[in-house]
């Protein structure tokens, strides 16, 4: 008996979506290969783990991961440090809170700033998620494009509805583009088309397929992410080898299996580890399906995250 | 692998006589292939064709049970790579590992906590699936007495571990009836282990340092006709095992290779010493192929996640995940509290009632069943009109719970209000709330305020 290992033959590639700019720069994307398979494919870089800082102290997180930033959670480009200083984030992702009428004041030009503010004290990639309505979006994130000009920060987001202002600012003034779809592989397809014919190089472009999280349907973002992949590796598919961002640490740490203790829930043990599991499956789930880019919160889940990264890569 | 029709036909006697009721031996191995009718319906056709066939219409890895009773599990039968194909079939296992050596008060305990851990989850119950006893002492009679203590206190399957051929034999002998997993068959004891696998018809487990060595191992067993059989690669590093299991899956599947078409078994306790390490480890054999994951704790914090990552990634993508109609009592809800009407679509139903939980106002959730299509799609569909939705609500009792005669409806299907009203004859108000689920909590805070 001699046994062939059966390999996979790639004929399709994900682009390189370069983030940040000379000592920052890190590239997302650019394997030929389904997830951590490189004993089939190259896989250059390894996933970049992004942990997420807010432009408000946050009130709805649990006490055992708030603890991990109480001191700095008030300041942002201190969090955004502590972040990567002290748990070895590869990029940071900003959440613009307080542009939503509903949560605050900010207006796009002081978003813009404090965005500024922290690129410049991190040395590392920066991602922006606006989280508000779609139309402030489009306009607080035109003006923290421009007052971020060519420094390849990756703006979050646009979708089919509403594209136009936003991706028209990043191509002027260079920046990437996050496309968020609902967990639809066309309307992934249909947006990156839309993007690029508006003149968006398309490696400038980072999907969003949307997430969800353990035990809240991950296995529709699974599914939807494998799908994308063997588009992008095996058909060669050019308008889905886009890399993929998941914005998952959300999704992970508003649900109750993260929250309630283990008085209330006996049999569901200890409530740290508890919460750490959620998002570490939450994580590696979204990875060995395809995402190159996904945010996280508690130190010792992205510890353990990225020693499996490494042992996979290795 | 399924054969085709013409494939099926060139091993029937091709006579055209008839007796099977088909006008000719084609058209009968057409009905064949399509399993419209039984082999047996030919009176002429010959042995080594009746082979060929219950061979071929054998899933390319095979089903393997372990353990008898309420709690024996079936592992295999999986036909693609990805979940999208089609679905994967059998959940994989988990076990829980006890050394031999352990004190017996100690046993005790972890089986009482593996006999008890359960979890209701969307209509279905979590559990662990078996105990995996290892004779770390590398005596027999330790390993024979721990096995005796455990048989006792669980009517959970057993996985058997030793490397003492000896040994493997008495407690398969002793523990037929079981139907346990023994662990290992390998190039060392094949020859002596055969014989009693054969008599006993416990399942076992092969280990090869290669793939050629399982597939040697495995064939030799097949030709004793034993099937039910697991592989284990032997290797104890988390990278090389995770390359493994990718490509025996793909070898059965891909390449129909019936040698390595087996269910797997996988030791994540044996990569780490980290217990969260090695849940995370465990999580990704649930989504990369192996059948049966062996963990070293029983930590609920640790097998609470792993079970419903299971439950997940074992969904049939090809049915709409649907929960029970029924009306859902979220923070314990009184006379007065706010109603809210839904679909019955899983996921809407989780995102809803996740935001009502986390917002802390008592609420009612009516759930409507649509068969499990999102508000949306049901409304599209002409499920999630007010004609039914009426009738729905006349129905629930939700009238006799609360005083407050308002209800209120996804704000996707605003448009439905007025004649939602009409419909129910002017008895209840209808309140259009947000299109989003995140912007529910903010919405009952100002409707109770």
């Amino acid at each position: 008996m001699n046994f062939q290992i059966p390999k996979e033959l790639y004929t399709g590639k994900i682009n390189s979506l370069k983030l940040g700019n000379e000592k920052s720069e890190i590239i997302a994307g650019g394997e030929s290969a389904l997830p951590f398979y490189n004993f089939e494919g190259e896989i250059p870089g390894k996933p970049v783990i992004a942990i997420d800082v807010f432009d408000a102290k946050p009130q709805n997180w649990p006490d055992y991961l708030l603890d991990y930033f109480n001191d700095v959670a008030e300041d942002p480009v201190l969090w955004a440090k502590k972040c990567i200083e002290k748990f070895n984030a590869d990029a940071i992702c900003f959440h613009l809170t307080k542009i939503n009428p509903d949560a605050g004041t900010m207006t796009a030009d002081e978003a813009a700033d404090i965005v500024k503010n922290v690129r410049e004290a991190i040395g590392k990639p920066l991602i922006v998620y606006a989280e508000a309505p779609l139309e402030i979006v489009a306009e607080v994130m035109k003006k923290v494009s421009e007052k971020n000009a060519g420094s390849n920060i990756l703006l979050g987001w646009v979708e089919e509805n509403n594209y136009k202002t936003l991706a028209a600012s990043a191509i002027g003034y260079k920046n990437n583009l996050i496309a968020l779809s609902p967990l639809d592989v066309n309307i992934a397809k249909q947006l990156n088309i839309l993007l690029t014919q508006l003149g968006l190089p398309a490696n400038k472009i980072a999907m969003d397929p949307s997430s969800s999280g353990l035990g809240y349907g991950i296995e529709y973002c699974f599914s939807a992410m494998e799908r994308l992949k063997i588009a992008a590796l095996l058909q060669d598919d050019k308008m889905t080898q886009m890399p993929i961002i998941n914005n998952i640490a959300e999704e992970v740490w508003k649900v109750k299996e993260v929250r309630e203790s283990e008085e209330v829930y006996p049999d569901w043990g200890n409530l740290e580890e508890r919460g750490i599991n959620w998002e570490t499956i939450s994580v590696m789930c979204l990875l060995i399906s395809g995402s190159n880019i996904v945010t996280m919160r508690h130190p010792k889940a992205v510890k353990l995250v990225k020693e499996i990264i490494s042992d996979l890569l290795q | 692998m399924p054969l085709s029709g013409l494939d099926i036909f060139r091993l029937l006697p091709k006579t055209n006589c008839k007796d099977c009721g088909f006008p000719t031996c084609l058209a009968f191995a057409m009905q064949l292939a399509a399993g419209k009718v039984e082999l047996e319906k030919c009176p002429y056709v010959s042995e080594q064709a009746k082979e060929a066939l219950a061979e071929a219409s054998q899933p390319p890895i095979l089903k393997v049970e372990i353990g008898q009773g309420n709690y024996a599990f079936k592992i295999g039968e999986e036909t693609v790579m990805f979940r999208h194909d089609r679905t994967f079939v059998n959940p994989n296992a988990f076990a829980i590992a006890i050394d031999d050596n352990t004190d017996a008060s100690k046993i005790e305990e972890i089986i009482s906590k593996v006999n008890n851990l359960k979890y209701d989850r969307v209509g279905q119950v979590l559990e662990v699936n078996a105990i995996c006893l290892k004779n770390t002492s590398g005596d027999k009679n330790t390993f024979m007495a721990a096995a005796d203590k455990i048989a006792s206190l669980t009517e959970k399957p057993l996985i058997f571990i030793s490397s003492d051929t000896d040994t493997l034999i008495t407690v398969a002998q002793q523990y037929k009836s079981r139907k346990p997993l023994i662990h290992a068959i390998d190039m060392s004891n094949i020859d002596m282990m055969m014989k009693v696998i054969k008599e006993t018809g416990c399942s076992v487990v092969v280990k090869g340092k290669t793939f050629d060595e399982i597939s040697t191992l495995s064939e030799k067993l097949r030709n004793e006709g034993i099937r039910n059989i697991v592989i284990d690669t032997g290797d104890r590093n988390f990278k090389n095992d995770f390359f493994n299991q990718v490509i025996l899956r793909r070898a059965a599947i891909n390449k129909k290779d019936r040698l390595l078409g087996y269910p797997t078994i996988v030791f994540p306790g044996e990569m780490t010493d980290d217990p969260l390490k090695e849940t995370l480890i465990a999580s990704i054999f649930v989504a990369k192929y192996a059948s049966i994951i062996v963990l070293s704790n029983i930590n609920p914090q640790n097998l609470f996640p792993l079970l419903v990552y299971r439950q997940n990634i074992y969904t049939d993508p090809r049915k709409p995940m649907a929960v029970e109609q029924k009306i859902y009592e979220i923070n314990n809800p009184d006379s007065n509290s706010p109603v809210l009407i839904t679909t019955n679509f899983s996921l809407t139903y989780f995102i809803i009632s996740g935001e009502v939980e986390n917002c802390k106002v008592p609420s009612w959730l009516m759930v409507m069943d649509v068969e499990g299509q999102s508000v949306l799609t049901a409304w599209a569909a002409g499920k999630f009109i007010p004609e039914m939705i009426a009738k729905f609500i006349n129905k629930s009792g939700i009238a006799d719970k609360v005083n407050r005669k308002e209800i209120i409806i996804p704000g996707y299907v605003a448009q439905l209000q007025g004649e939602l009203e009409d419909e129910l004859g002017g008895q209840w108000k209808i309140i259009v709330g947000p299109r989003e689920a995140g912007e529910v909590p903010k919405f009952l805070k100002n409707y109770i305020a």
